[in-house]
């Protein structure tokens, strides 16, 4: 047996980093602009992309979540990105999109929007072409980056979805806000 | 079958509720007919359903319940404490017995096979003559087949159908025949020639023939079978040894190619089985059963199961099923439809009272006469299938609440209380998808009640009130909620001792100032018990933060009122149905709200006054409001005219101000999602007409956080701008 390879562009590499990921991971991304940067999203998990619009604002909740969208019948949350990660909300244009994320946690199904400036196109990023993402400097939380995916010898951050849309840390993040808002008492909430 | 059974487990699991509450009932009315006959039947149909499905296990044992309660009926013995007691006892097993069934059971099988025999010996004591089991005959034709003479010990029977080709291939059945005669004496042998078709067809080189022997025989099995060797492979076979089980008789008949009965009758012909025995053992295969009237009906099933009808026999059994179903359908109008049917069902309504706001709001615009008059009117039918339907799911609450007699009664032996559970308002109906997750809170609140509330009837006395404590469970409708309520006549709660144990636990602060509602309110923080000594009822303080969180799942409260000596009374709050809502369309910021019609008392437009603050002069009454623009962070400018929806809830009445109305609709309640669980003030989302999502406001939270926030900016001003 021949040592592991040192270079981190070697697939087992990147399989050792997150084998899980690696295996199951899709060939095929989505990538899309935000803020005039490329990021892509693995595709088995988008359901389908709607244009932008008619979307109803929550109150008492984080600037990131822009509110909810009916969705044939269904209501669903739509999520700024951008914000998401920390800048300012994404400005809407003609080719803002909703992608809608298929999410499983805690063994619930859950259909998310994100919001993107726009939808570039889908590309298949083989896995060896896959690097680990740098420990800092990306800006972006690094549980967020799933890797950087080489495409046309420029990087594109591939999101880790299920880190970025976490239903439970989302909802959380809003309690905080309700609370921040409200200013509970303490030792909890009183009944009515 | 699945169905079948499906269905048995449904019906027996109701059956044995009923059998409960009417043996709770007899021990208080010792005395009435109707509800001994009532146990009577209902321990009955469970075992008619039992042997239906064939849970042998069930049958059997509501078959010995069944004969105690028959002595009881026919007044051979009296109703004791005891037996009452015992009853109850049994009724549990045969749930276990039922779970186990469903594979749902809580219990190991030796367990309950231990349980079984326990309550077997104290049933045995009422069973005639002390005995556990009916009658002698019953165990002589029950399990084992015992030989009617001593000579025809050991008789084998044997059941031989030749092949086709025997002939052909140079033997000669006849040889194995008499080959058998040397194993031992051939005491009977049958004849089959009913393969034999009509001369015409007959092939007079095919061997048609099979039969029905019986071998009186000391001769091992595997020697009998040698005597087959040669032919083995193309003849069916089948050897019984002597004092087979009835059952296996059973077997063979239906294994066999031929007619069950005729076989069934040639084996009585060869001494194999007595009539008895087939007819007997044809209806319930192993457990023995002496009441006429099953005996038809399951006879039937059997033959049904098997399709073999042979008429003659079952058109008297077809009857006697026909009179029961009929029976059964008097006893309750019911159709038992799937759940989820009907939520497939309820969803579609929803989509149609979408939809139909949309037509009806297109017709609005095109301002075209007849469309809105036909669209009113599809309104309307809309709204009273919507009303229909979710109707169907609806269940009084009686039921839920009819299952504490038992807890009450149990929990007063163990306790050496002595509590009256008083029922009021048990027909109030509400959502059974609800029904089914407040039992479990309910059942948390009584116990608490039992435990801590309600003191030992000494303690009572010497506080001056009647020994026997009482335990109300009340229901009824208001203002688009069901309420609940759970009280005592007890102690009430000690709110020295819970502001101590909070202390304790750092729940609240040494210093702080708080009200008795604030205090009592602390019995819902996690972890916090005031019981000294846990018992098996409560005192873990587990209880009453998970029924909070139960019931604000169903996006229900919970209040507690206590007044120390008197008694505790904990009022919950329900929304009677999860799915739809009457509102009222409200217009804030050009955001469409729907605020839940049921809250809604009157509307009115704002009125002048001269001050900034939030409370308008309502027929010489101050009410308090809402603004949602300022509550919701709207944008826009503030219209020059605005309204006010006046809202009661709780007995509060409070003023929400909105830019402007717009009507009633009916809301379809969209959730939001996980994500927005911990939102407050928000109840959940509708779509509107246009497809449009507007927001429910949940008024309660609404005007509690409205309260917080004003509290916070009085003690920080400087974020009234920020």
């Amino acid at each position: 047996m021949s040592p592991q390879p040192a270079s981190p562009a070697s697939f087992s590499v990147a399989g050792a980093k997150a084998p899980v990921a690696v295996e199951s991971s899709p060939a095929q991304y989505l990538t899309f602009l935000l803020g005039g940067e490329m990021f892509a999203v693995g595709i088995l998990n988008i359901k389908e992309i709607i244009e932008y619009g008619a979307v109803t604002e929550i109150p008492m909740v984080p600037p990131f979540i822009r509110g909810v969208i009916n969705l044939r019948g269904a209501v669903v949350p739509v999520i700024d990105l951008a914000s998401r990660f920390g800048g300012k909300r994404s400005e809407i244009s003609r080719r803002t999109c909703i992608v809608i994320i298929e999410l499983t946690e805690n063994d619930e199904r859950q259909d998310i929007g994100v919001v993107v400036d726009a939808v570039s196109e889908v590309l298949e990023i083989p896995a060896a072409e896959i690097e680990p993402p740098p420990s800092f400097g990306a800006r972006i939380r690094a549980d967020f980056i799933k890797g950087m995916g080489k495409v046309n010898g420029k990087f594109v951050i591939l999101l880790e979805v299920d880190k970025v849309l976490s239903v439970d840390e989302i909802a959380s993040l809003s309690h905080l806000t309700t609370e921040g808002a409200v200013d509970l008492t303490a030792g909890g909430t009183p009944s009515v | 079958m699945d169905e079948l059974k499906q269905v048995f487990l449904q019906e027996s699991f109701e059956q044995l509720d009923a059998l409960e509450s009417l043996l709770l009932e007899l021990e208080n009315r010792p005395d009435d007919e109707t509800t001994l006959n009532g146990i009577f039947r209902a321990a009955h149909t469970i075992k008619g359903a039992a042997g239906m499905v064939e849970c042998t296990a069930v049958e059997s044992f509501a078959h010995v319940v069944e004969n105690v309660l028959d002595r009881l009926r026919n007044h051979e013995i009296a109703v004791s404490t005891k037996l009452a007691a015992l009853m109850l006892g049994c009724t549990d097993h045969l749930r276990v017995l039922v779970a186990n069934e469903a594979g749902v059971a809580q219990m190991a099988g030796e367990e309950i096979e231990a349980q079984g025999a326990r309550l077997l010996i104290q049933l045995g004591e009422y069973g005639p003559g002390g005995q556990v089991f009916a009658s002698p005959k019953t165990v002589e034709s029950g399990v084992e087949r015992i030989p009617q003479s001593s000579s025809a010990q050991n008789c084998w029977h044997i059941s031989v159908r030749f092949g086709r080709e025997v002939l052909r291939q140079g033997m000669d059945p006849e040889n194995f025949l008499r080959f058998l005669g040397t194993l031992g004496d051939i005491r009977h042998l049958e004849t089959l020639a009913d393969a034999i078709p009509a001369a015409a067809e007959m092939d007079p080189e095919v061997c048609y023939l099979g039969f029905e022997i019986t071998l009186e025989s000391s001769a091992d099995k595997q020697a009998i079978e040698d005597i087959f060797a040669f032919v083995r492979d193309e003849c069916r076979l089948a050897i019984l040894p002597p004092n087979s089980k009835v059952a296996d008789y059973l077997d063979l008949i239906r294994n066999l190619p031929e007619d069950s009965l005729r076989l069934g009758e040639i084996l009585v012909r060869v001494g194999a089985l007595t009539a008895d025995e087939l007819a007997e053992g044809l209806r319930t295969q192993a457990v023995p059963a002496d009441e006429p009237e099953p005996e038809a009906r399951q006879i039937g099933e059997i033959l049904v199961a098997q399709q073999v009808v042979q008429p003659e026999l079952v058109v008297a059994a077809v009857a006697k099923q026909a009179q029961v179903s009929e029976k059964k359908a008097q006893d309750a109008k019911l159709i038992r439809v799937p759940a989820d049917k009907l939520d497939h069902l309820i969803n579609l309504v929803g989509e149609l009272v979408i939809a139909g706001a949309a037509t009806s709001l297109l017709a609005h615009t095109r301002r075209d006469g007849e469309l809105i008059e036909a669209s009113s009117l599809l309104t309307r039918l809309v709204e009273e299938i919507r009303d229909a339907s979710l109707q169907l799911r609806t269940v009084q609450i009686g039921e839920t609440f009819n299952r504490f007699h038992r807890l009450v009664r149990d929990a007063c032996k163990d306790l050496g209380k002595d509590v009256q559970l008083v029922i009021n308002g048990g027909e109030t109906e509400l959502d059974k998808s609800i029904v089914e997750k407040i039992g479990d809170p309910l059942m948390h609140l009584v116990r608490n009640s039992l435990d801590h509330g309600i003191e030992a009837p000494a303690v009572r006395e010497a506080a001056g009130k009647a020994p026997q404590g009482t335990l109300f469970l009340n229901a009824f409708h208001d203002a688009g909620n069901i309420v609940i309520e759970v009280g005592d006549d007890g102690a009430g709660l000690n709110r020295n001792k819970i502001l101590a144990k909070a202390i304790e636990r750092g729940l609240v602060d040494a210093e702080a100032h708080l009200s008795d509602r604030e205090v009592f309110d602390l019995i819902f923080a996690p972890g916090l018990s005031t019981a000294d000594q846990v018992t098996n009822l409560s005192g873990r303080g587990v209880g009453m933060d998970v029924v909070r969180r139960n019931l604000q799942a169903l996006r229900g409260t919970i209040n507690v009122d206590s007044q120390s000596g008197q008694g505790t009374r904990l009022t919950l709050r329900l929304p009677l149905t999860l799915a739809i809502i009457d509102g009222f369309l409200v217009v804030s910021g050009n955001r469409s709200y729907v605020i839940p019609l049921d809250a809604v008392v009157e509307c009115i437009e704002r009125p002048e006054s001269e001050h900034e603050r939030n409370y308008f002069n309502l027929r010489g009454q101050v009410l308090p409001a809402v603004c949602l623009r300022e509550i919701f962070n709207l944008p826009g400018e503030r219209p020059a005219r605005e309204s006010v929806v006046v809202v009661q809830y709780a007995g509060q009445r409070a003023g929400i101000v909105v830019d402007r109305l717009a009507g009633e609709l009916q809301a379809v309640i969209k959730p939001l999602g996980a994500i927005f669980r911990h939102l407050q003030g928000i109840g959940g989302s509708t779509i509107l007409g246009s497809g449009e999502v507007a927001l429910i406001l949940d008024i309660s939270a609404l005007i509690k956080i409205s309260g917080q926030l004003e509290q916070r900016l009085i003690a920080r001003p400087e974020l009234r701008n920020a």
